[in-house]
């Protein structure tokens, strides 16, 4: 009785699930209230979650609550420790979510909210969800060990090898585009400068705090953060517009990025107690924080998309990003969809934590969900900005032009009409000089949200308190990851590079450590510099590089998934992990070789290195470039971004050889053959 | 029930849900559970010295930033 009932629920829901899903895709027309997008996401991640992640935990994990984990084999109540499921849950969201899938969605608004959000509901129940699920599976089997270490016991040391580098680059071109999005967000803004650089006394102030005055006091030491935080989003509009302070906090893109790498070689060469940490508690917070309230203010407001569903953009000639919607649109929503960065969370610190594997299923598989779920915000947020504001702010100045009359004119010849005086207004609202230009998610996002709060709590001002709010969030927890990246960088350098010269892998020496991170600090100063002067915009450029990098981390995962299953003489469910590999390296490899080898000078590097190299041949100077310096450095550019593309593919490319040849081996043994750790009943370890 | 036992049942509910809040709050910068560990070592290593919090969590510090994971884009 009870499942035939329950089996009348689950299909009722399906079907509302389906009519929400059939209202978004299918409507034309007039504009559409957010909440059915936001219901359909909902509906879908609740199905995906309760039939798909079943239908891996039993069949394809064959996970056993009778097992031992290593929290309990290991038990040392620091790293090993059995943790309640609702509060490792928490640890783990906090440890995926970034400014990835806050920054994607907003780019591939270009297209229309429709592409994006079927993209990123198909892809997170099939590939995101299923890598991050399956690599916690893999990994609490194995005494938690991490992604590399997996790879190189299941796969060989070569592949072992190809993996580290993968992981290395992918953190280099992460690190500068995330860098490069903050510098986008605070070029000419002394509000949001100045909050920004508030935070970095704050911190000091915080760490001394709980160094000297009340050791460990986390959550105390963060709300007197926090509260400082907020007073300094205040004083930075008393800043902003004072004609003796607002000059100090106003620079150009090239000032801030010198500031950036200087400052990122402190903060990772600093104790990190004194710097590093007590931004990344007020930046964890504010991120929960943030998205929590993101979601309350969508859900009260319930506005208006009023982006069309499908722009005329998906042809692929759009202002944000070029190319077409395959495979560019799986490129650029990276995070929020399937994130390769993840597996690396997934076989970090959560495995280590798990009271019992049966809990894996929420934890990696609905982690990811709601990962999904702060992308589908980010879109809706992008959405419900009038089409040609949204342009404006993301489309680089060859595209559109530099003032607003320009700006205003070539946008509403695409069809999305706007005048110079909505463009300027808007600005006004926020409390800024100008909005164009402002490419990279964060911008967008803040004014979205700044719309969205403002519509439930009016007042004088408070639209522009709540756009730096918003910027001061994203910069706050992007900065800590440049800090946390850089660390983690460098450690990786020295791991990498001690292979070759062992000496440099000593962790304790202090020149191996300087070495180690002025090469990390160069590699993703280098692309922040580049993505700067680029006059193209550099999001342009350098976010199909990262989202190339982020899915290729990805397919090595679910090709590793895709051994284990093998190995382990689970042929029947190969397609779970094999499927979504396979997508990813035929979005990769395709996006890859558009990048090198199409004709559009727009999209690939290398036919952009050709159209400079020729006119420089004939002394010609191309626009955007103002001299045969520029235009010489733009070619070197292109060459190094075009290398690096190739050094992605051959990654890609010979996981897959490591992955099929290890298979194959694997199908000629009767027995399994992966290297899992012996079974150990439960009721024996734990007390 | 009556009411005052009601009373009693709720405050241990929302004394929970905080602890559980708080714990998560901690776990989230790294910084796991302290009684859970001062437990683990009374009966697993009765014979080691236990960390006082301040080492525990300066240590619990170190090993966040050592390398790694990281955190997501």
């Amino acid at each position: 009785m009870g499942s035939v009932v329950s089996k009348f629920g689950w299909a009722a829901f399906a079907i509302f699930g389906a009519f929400c899903l059939g209202t978004v895709a299918l409507h034309r027309g007039e504009t559409i209230n957010a909440t059915w997008l936001v219901a359909a996401s909902i509906a879908t991640f609740v199905i995906g979650y309760r039939f798909y992640s079943r239908f891996i935990a039993e069949r394809v994990l064959q996970l056993d609550t009778t097992r031992a984990t290593p929290a309990h084999l290991r038990n040392d109540g620091l790293d090993y420790v059995p943790t309640d499921k609702w509060v490792l849950y928490g640890h783990h969201f906090a440890a995926i979510a970034g400014a990835g899938p806050l920054v994607g969605p907003v780019l591939a608004a270009q297209m229309g909210y429709l592409p994006g959000t079927l993209w990123i509901l198909v892809g997170v129940v099939f590939a995101g969800a299923v890598q991050d699920f399956m690599i916690l599976g893999l990994s609490i089997r194995r005494d938690g060990k991490s992604l590399g270490d997996m790879v190189r016991m299941e796969m060989g040391s070569a592949a072992g090898v190809v993996a580290m580098i993968g992981v290395l680059t992918i953190m280099m071109i992460i690190l500068a585009v995330l860098a490069l999005v903050v510098v986008k967000a605070l070029t000419h803004s002394p509000w949001g400068t100045f909050t920004v650089a508030m935070t970095i006394p704050i911190a000091l102030l915080m760490g001394s705090y709980l160094r000297w005055v009340r050791p460990g006091k986390v959550l105390e030491v963060s709300l007197i953060g926090f509260v400082l935080l907020m007073l300094s989003v205040w004083i930075g509009g008393k800043v902003a517009v004072d004609p003796s302070w607002a000059p100090l906090f106003d620079y150009d893109g090239k000032s801030l990025a010198w500031m950036l790498i200087a400052y990122g070689f402190c903060a990772s060469v600093l104790p990190v107690w004194f710097l590093l940490a007590p931004r990344d508690y007020l930046s964890t917070f504010l991120k929960i924080g943030t998205i929590l309230l993101l979601a309350a203010a969508i859900f009260l407001a319930a506005p208006m998309l009023q982006m069309p569903a499908i722009t005329r953009f998906i042809d692929g000639s759009g202002p944000v990003f070029a190319g077409n919607l395959f495979p560019f649109l799986f490129i650029t929503i990276a995070c929020g969809a399937v994130s390769g960065w993840h597996s690396l969370i997934s076989s970090g610190t959560t495995p280590k934590m798990l009271a019992n594997e049966r809990e894996a299923r929420m934890i990696g598989y609905g982690g990811m969900l709601m990962e999904a779920f702060v992308a589908i915000m980010a879109l809706v947020a992008a959405g419900i900005l009038q089409p040609g504001v949204y342009f404006a702010m993301n489309s680089p100045a060859a595209a559109i032009g530099g003032t607003v009359q320009e700006a205003a004119a070539t946008i509403s010849q695409w069809g999305f009409v706007v005048t110079p005086d909505m463009l300027m207004q808007t600005a006004h609202d926020i409390g800024e000089t100008t909005i164009l230009h402002r490419a990279g998610g964060a911008p967008t996002l803040a004014v979205g949200m700044a719309q969205l709060l403002h519509g439930i709590l009016p007042g004088e001002g408070m639209m522009a308190f709540w756009y730096h709010y918003a910027i001061l969030f994203e910069a706050l927890f992007i900065l800590t990851t440049v800090d946390a990246g850089t660390r983690v960088g460098r450690f990786m350098i020295q791991e990498l590079a001690g292979l070759a010269y062992p000496p440099l892998k000593k962790t304790e020496s202090w020149s191996a450590n300087l070495i180690a991170t002025v090469v990390c600090v160069a590699a993703w100063g280098y692309f922040l510099y580049q993505g700067v002067v680029d006059p193209f915009g550099g999001i342009n450029t350098l976010w199909p590089l990262f989202g190339i990098a982020n899915q290729m981390l990805a397919a090595i995962a679910l090709t590793l998934c895709c051994v284990i299953v093998v190995k382990l003489k689970r042929e029947r469910y190969l397609w779970v992990p094999a499927v979504p590999a396979l997508w990813l390296v035929v979005c990769t490899l395709t996006a890859g070789w558009q990048k090198l080898f199409h004709d559009d000078a727009k999209i690939s590097f290398l036919a952009n290195a050709r159209k400079f190299a020729a006119a420089i041949a004939e002394g010609k100077v191309l626009a955007p470039a103002k001299s045969l310096e520029e235009m010489q450095r733009i070619i070197t550019n292109n060459y190094v971004d075009a290398t690096l593309t190739a050094l992605f593919m051959l990654l890609v490319a010979a996981t897959a050889v490591f992955g099929v040849r290890t298979i194959l081996a694997a199908r000629r043994t009767a027995q399994p053959t992966a290297h899992e750790e012996p079974y150990v009943a439960m009721a024996t370890v734990q007390s | 029930m009556n009411l005052d036992s009601a009373r009693t049942l709720l405050r241990r509910h929302l004394r929970e849900a905080w602890r559980r809040a708080v714990q998560t709050g901690r776990l989230i910068v790294g910084v796991p559970d302290y009684d859970t560990y001062v437990e683990h070592m009374r009966r697993a290593h009765p014979e080691r010295a236990v960390m006082s919090y301040e080492a525990f969590f300066a240590e619990r510090l170190e090993a966040r930033y050592r390398g790694g994971g990281g955190r997501c884009c």
